[in-house]
């Protein structure tokens, strides 16, 4: 093994080159910050990736009926069990079966994307939308209406910009 | 009995401006300490109380006035309370011998702009300075938690070791004044060599500057030398038990330690007041009085920024390596460089 020696000069030894170059680093960070590593929240917000996992919504069909057939496979797929539905014979023609009740705890979701992947509907769906909170965590169970809201506030697009980057969106702050 | 009255109005009108001034410099060195790491580590630090956090410093005050103060059981109960002051109250008195301008003459008064024009000023500073370290010790023995302890017993080594190296460093610099009197320093600097670079301090003894600047760092409990309350190891240092305004003083007296190590770096070596070729220029007296003073805080704040920048850019040193820094590195040539000073007055004199 060939090794490597690095034999201090005088200069080294005086300490205060070295000590000028680490001054000169963090000033140059100083002058010029880079100011894009912040995200100023309320205001900018960030658009998540496409493949982005966040809060759920139930999608609805062409004439604005939840697209759900109460089939449960979501609620069985769920590794956290936080899904819940209660079926009731269907009002409608074309299947046997809707919920009348559909609630996900969100608080104890982990945000895996089992239900949606196991759906045969393609009715529940995880959106791109983070910042969601409740000042209890009873609101943080969020039933059908809550749900087939965010299909309606998410069917175009939620956050604003490409994805990766943020920007601006003070009106979003508002809803 | 008239002009007497006059003259205690003058110097408590004084005493309350520079205070007042100093103090609005502790409170926005703390914002100021947040904003620049913020931005030295490519964040923005805090912005939102008030247009660019400008409000930061006032929210801070509230919130540390609001707060539970508490007191462990099994603390020294009277020490506990007024180690707090005992750092504060030498920090302030510092300032009084430093002059940060010439003479204002108002009314056909003349009225010196500095609070006591002591004629062992530099001797004062290091006397006032040094007590500053009795609060950090009592502070940390009557809390009785080992971490204080440890913490202030490394204060006293610290100060110690580099009070020696600090008090030698300005030797130099008194031998070329020949005077303890702060305002004779400022004055000797006041010519110029060949007429245009300013005869400051910094110009004629380098090294001292460089040692008593790195001491001052070691004096004042700062990056890289804030072995004191060096949170990786002692939790918070000295003050690991104090909370609410009790430790917004300890906070506050290393600002102000900061600021009045700034303006001794100043006068000793930058000029103090001086401004350097503005002053040929023909302008009312008062106006270049102003901008005297103006020049004074400017380079105080300038070195003030200075303390804030390094803490953002070294990390600290162990404790053998302060120690041999200071005894082994610092006091050698800090003699060395009192020898090479008297070697070239006498040659050169
Ligand atoms: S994302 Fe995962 S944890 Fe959350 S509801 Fe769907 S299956 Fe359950
Ligand atoms: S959301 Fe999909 S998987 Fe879940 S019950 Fe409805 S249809 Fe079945």
């Amino acid at each position: 093994m060939k090794r490597v020696s690095y034999k201090e000069t005088w200069v080294d030894k005086l300490y205060i080159p070295a000590v000028l170059k680490g001054l000169i680093v963090t000033l140059k960070h100083l002058i010029r910050p880079h100011k894009n590593i912040t995200i100023q929240y309320p205001e900018y917000k960030w658009k998540p990736y496409s493949h982005y996992r966040g809060a759920h919504r139930l999608n609805k069909d062409e004439q604005g009926r939840i697209k759900c057939v109460a089939c449960e496979m979501c609620a069985s797929a769920c590794p956290a069990h936080c899904i819940t539905i209660v079926p009731a014979p269907a009002p409608w023609e074309d299947r046997e079966r809707y919920p009348i009740k559909f609630e996900i705890n969100m608080l104890r979701c982990i945000y895996c994307g089992f239900c949606e992947e196991a759906c045969p509907e393609e009715s529940i769906e995880l959106t791109e939308v983070y910042d969601f909170a409740g000042n209890s965590r009873r609101e943080l169970i969020w039933d059908k209406e809550k749900l087939l809201e965010m299909y309606d506030l998410t069917v175009n697009e939620y956050y604003k910009g490409k994805p990766g980057t943020f920007s601006y969106s003070k009106e979003k702050k508002e809803k | 009995m008239v002009d007497l009255i006059i003259e205690l109005v003058i110097i408590i009108l004084k005493i309350g401006i520079v205070i007042g001034a100093v103090m609005m410099g502790v409170a926005y060195m703390t914002l100021a300490e947040r904003r620049l790491s913020g931005f030295i580590q490519d964040r923005l630090g805090p912005n939102r109380a008030g247009p660019q956090g400008l409000l930061q410093p006032f929210a801070d005050g509230i919130k540390l006035f609001f707060k539970e103060d508490f007191i462990p059981d099994s603390a020294e109960k009277l020490l506990f309370f007024i180690a707090p002051g005992m750092i504060f109250v030498p920090a302030l008195c510092v300032i009084a011998v430093i002059p940060f301008g010439d003479s204002l003459n108002i009314f056909g008064r003349e009225i010196q702009l500095r609070i006591a024009d002591v004629n062992i000023g530099i001797l004062y500073i290091f006397a006032i300075a040094s007590l500053g370290v009795y609060g950090i010790v009592l502070g940390g023995w009557s809390a009785n938690n080992k971490y204080t302890l440890f913490g202030s017993l490394r204060s006293v080594a610290q100060m110690i070791s580099y009070e020696l190296a600090l008090g030698l460093s300005v030797m130099g610099v008194l031998m070329i004044t020949g005077s303890l009197r702060l305002t004779e320093v400022v004055e000797v600097q006041r010519s110029y060599f060949f007429g245009f670079i300013p005869h400051w301090n910094i110009f004629l003894q380098p090294v001292a500057f460089i040692i008593f600047i790195t001491a001052a760092f070691a004096e004042t409990n700062r990056l890289p030398f804030d072995l004191v309350e060096a949170e990786q190891e002692l939790v918070g240092g000295y003050h690991t038990e104090y909370n609410s305004m009790k430790w917004g003083l300890y906070f506050l007296s290393e600002y102000a330690n900061v600021i009045t190590a700034s303006a001794v770096i100043t006068t000793l070596f930058f000029g103090g007041w001086h401004l350097p070729w503005i002053e040929k220029i023909p302008m009312p007296q008062i106006l270049l009085e102003l901008l005297q003073i103006g020049s004074f805080v400017l380079k105080t704040a300038f070195f003030s920024i200075f303390f804030i920048w390094v803490r953002w850019t070294f990390p600290r040193f162990k404790y053998n390596q302060l120690m041999s820094l200071g005894w082994k590195v610092f006091l050698p040539i800090a003699i060395l460089n009192v020898l090479v000073t008297g070697l070239f007055y006498a040659i050169f004199s």
